[in-house]
């Protein structure tokens, strides 16, 4: 119901969806040439990543980036502020997992709507390799939905800090910051000089976007890609468990006015 | 004609109160302002990330070494973010059509690009221009610069000239606000785009994208085409050495249109309703 929600909300507005695309696709066309280019002065594969698996790297990052949000959301820090968070603590359903299925619908019609033909068009007008194998599209699919879940759960805790900050905006922006750097939208992660690699794969970043390309992309292949999944299931349950505490010492500590 | 006796400086009084307030008002709250610059300050680190560590795997990306990228990466920055701090908040303009504050500045008494121009003034910007202002310091003193004062004239005249193009760029795409409302992402695939196109070597690009970014959006002219003249490289057809004293006329160009674009967003403007 709710996921259903948040699709029909989203899918309102097609025409900003259809921007939406036109700039994922320009950005894809820039960040397809300089990437050809790097691996055209290296005359080699970099990082694992030859020439068509560089392109779907650039396209699937592209058409996920719409999907997944990596940019965050303010929704439920304005709510907490203005107390309307008060009233998700009434509904019959956990906010954490009420939120996440409005996201999960969100994530939904934008890969439909915005990620879909711009991947389309890359696939066209590049030589693109595709997933390797029918177990890379399947695992492929729950890789993107993990990233969906990883990424949603950690802007959560972010937005539920404004509990305790009356400003949350620095620390919104370091983690978009940090994370649009380490997640592996600009650049391949494996292409990152290794103690910035180290320091990523670290992080939950990756899993938010680099795992779910590499996958598609076919850059990880056969038991791999086992592990890949998994680092993402623990990014997964680490963060929606510790969106639950902080949620739990939260209503703890809200007291809202009204009469 | 009383207003021609006016001397300029007088007519100027209300855009200069005007910033200068705004200029104030964002720099009372200490500690939001602090975090607003490191903000951007690491949005432009990232930005450099992302050249540098291309350049960890490979020796030249189109046929520059990671100095000269490192030059091209900061005259467009530098052009970006002063653009960006002046008209960037054109960006806001579906924000303000909704909100029916378009219609409030139409009863003052000054031009509507002008007042919104001055409406605002993003002080915060200052981290990104420092990041770049760094780069082009570094680039031009370690670099391979031709030094000559024709140089010096080409550095200054490409600074004005960029920072012209990418608030021609913004301006343009404020016109095309007033039809798009909804669709207002589309015009980031010039103006964003345009940056993230300018900090590149050109010859990254094929054929038809290089046309397009050279004579479409001249976005070459901030930063690749003066360039190739500041570091005397040899260049190429489509960017030789002596293109670069015609940035200022791509600015010219730019902005021609850009008028063009904010007279039929005006034109059509029908205002947000009472």
């Amino acid at each position: 119901m709710l996921v259903r929600a948040g699709f029909r909300r989203h899918s309102t507005y097609r025409l900003a969806l259809l921007a939406g695309m036109t700039t994922n696709s320009v950005f894809g066309f820039i960040r397809a040439s300089i990437l050809l280019a790097a691996l055209t002065s290296a005359n080699a594969a970099i990082g694992g990543y030859d020439k068509p698996t560089t392109i779907a790297f650039v396209w699937w990052g592209q058409a996920l980036l719409g999907t997944v949000n990596l940019w965050g959301f303010s929704e439920v820090k304005d709510r907490v502020r203005s107390g309307d968070i008060a009233v998700d603590f009434l509904r019959p359903i956990n906010p954490q997992l009420a939120y996440l299925a409005g996201d999960l619908g969100r994530a939904a019609i934008n890969l439909l709507g915005r990620g879909l033909p711009a991947l389309l068009l890359g696939a066209l007008l590049f030589d693109m390799a595709w997933p390797p194998s029918a177990a890379s599209w399947v695992v492929g699919a729950v890789s993107v939905a993990l990233a969906v879940v990883v990424a949603f759960s950690g802007n959560f805790v972010i937005n539920l800090l404004a509990f305790w900050l009356v400003e949350i905006r620095g620390i919104t922006l370091l983690w978009m910051i940090t994370g649009g750097l380490l997640c592996g939208l600009y650049l391949p992660v494996p292409w990152f000089p290794d103690w910035l690699r180290t320091i990523a794969q670290w992080s939950p970043f990756p899993s938010m976007l680099q795992n779910p390309i590499d996958i598609l992309a076919g850059r990880v292949v056969g038991a791999d890609i086992a592990s890949a999944v998994a680092v993402q299931l623990f990014w997964a349950t680490l963060l929606i468990v510790l969106g639950q505490v902080v949620l739990r010492a939260g209503r703890r500590r809200l007291e809202v006015q009204g009469g | 004609m009383a207003d021609a006796r006016v001397p300029l400086s007088q007519r100027l009084r209300p855009y200069r109160v005007l910033l200068a307030s705004r200029a104030r008002a964002q720099m009372q709250y200490r500690a939001s302002f602090v975090t607003d610059i490191l903000g951007t300050v690491g949005v432009g680190l990232a930005e450099f990330a992302e050249v540098w560590v291309i350049f960890h795997n490979v020796e030249l990306l189109g046929g520059l070494d990671f100095k000269a990228a490192l030059l091209v990466f900061a005259l467009s920055n530098l052009a970006f973010s002063l653009a960006d701090m002046f008209v960037g908040h054109l960006d806001q303009l579906p924000v303000y059509i909704r909100a029916g504050q378009v219609d409030a500045f139409y009863v003052r008494p000054l031009p509507l690009l002008a007042q919104l121009m001055t409406s605002e003034l993003s002080m915060r910007r200052i981290g990104r221009l420092s990041v770049a202002v760094v780069a082009l310091v570094v680039a031009l003193t370690t670099g391979a610069v031709a030094w000559s004062p024709a140089t010096v004239v080409l550095i200054v005249l490409t600074v004005v000239s960029g920072t012209a193009i990418f608030a021609a760029l913004f301006t343009a795409a404020g016109g095309l606000q007033f039809f798009l409302v909804d669709g207002s992402e589309f015009t980031n695939s010039f103006t964003y785009g345009g940056q993230y196109a300018a900090q590149q070597s050109q010859q990254v690009f094929p054929g038809p994208l290089r046309i397009f970014w050279t004579f479409v959006v001249p976005t070459a002219f901030v930063a690749y085409v003066p360039a190739v003249a500041i570091l005397d490289l040899p260049g190429d057809s489509l960017a030789p050495p002596w293109l670069a004293w015609c940035t200022p006329l791509a600015a010219l160009l730019a902005w021609g249109i850009a008028g063009l674009c904010w007279r039929l967003g005006t034109r059509h403007y029908q205002g947000a309703g009472g």
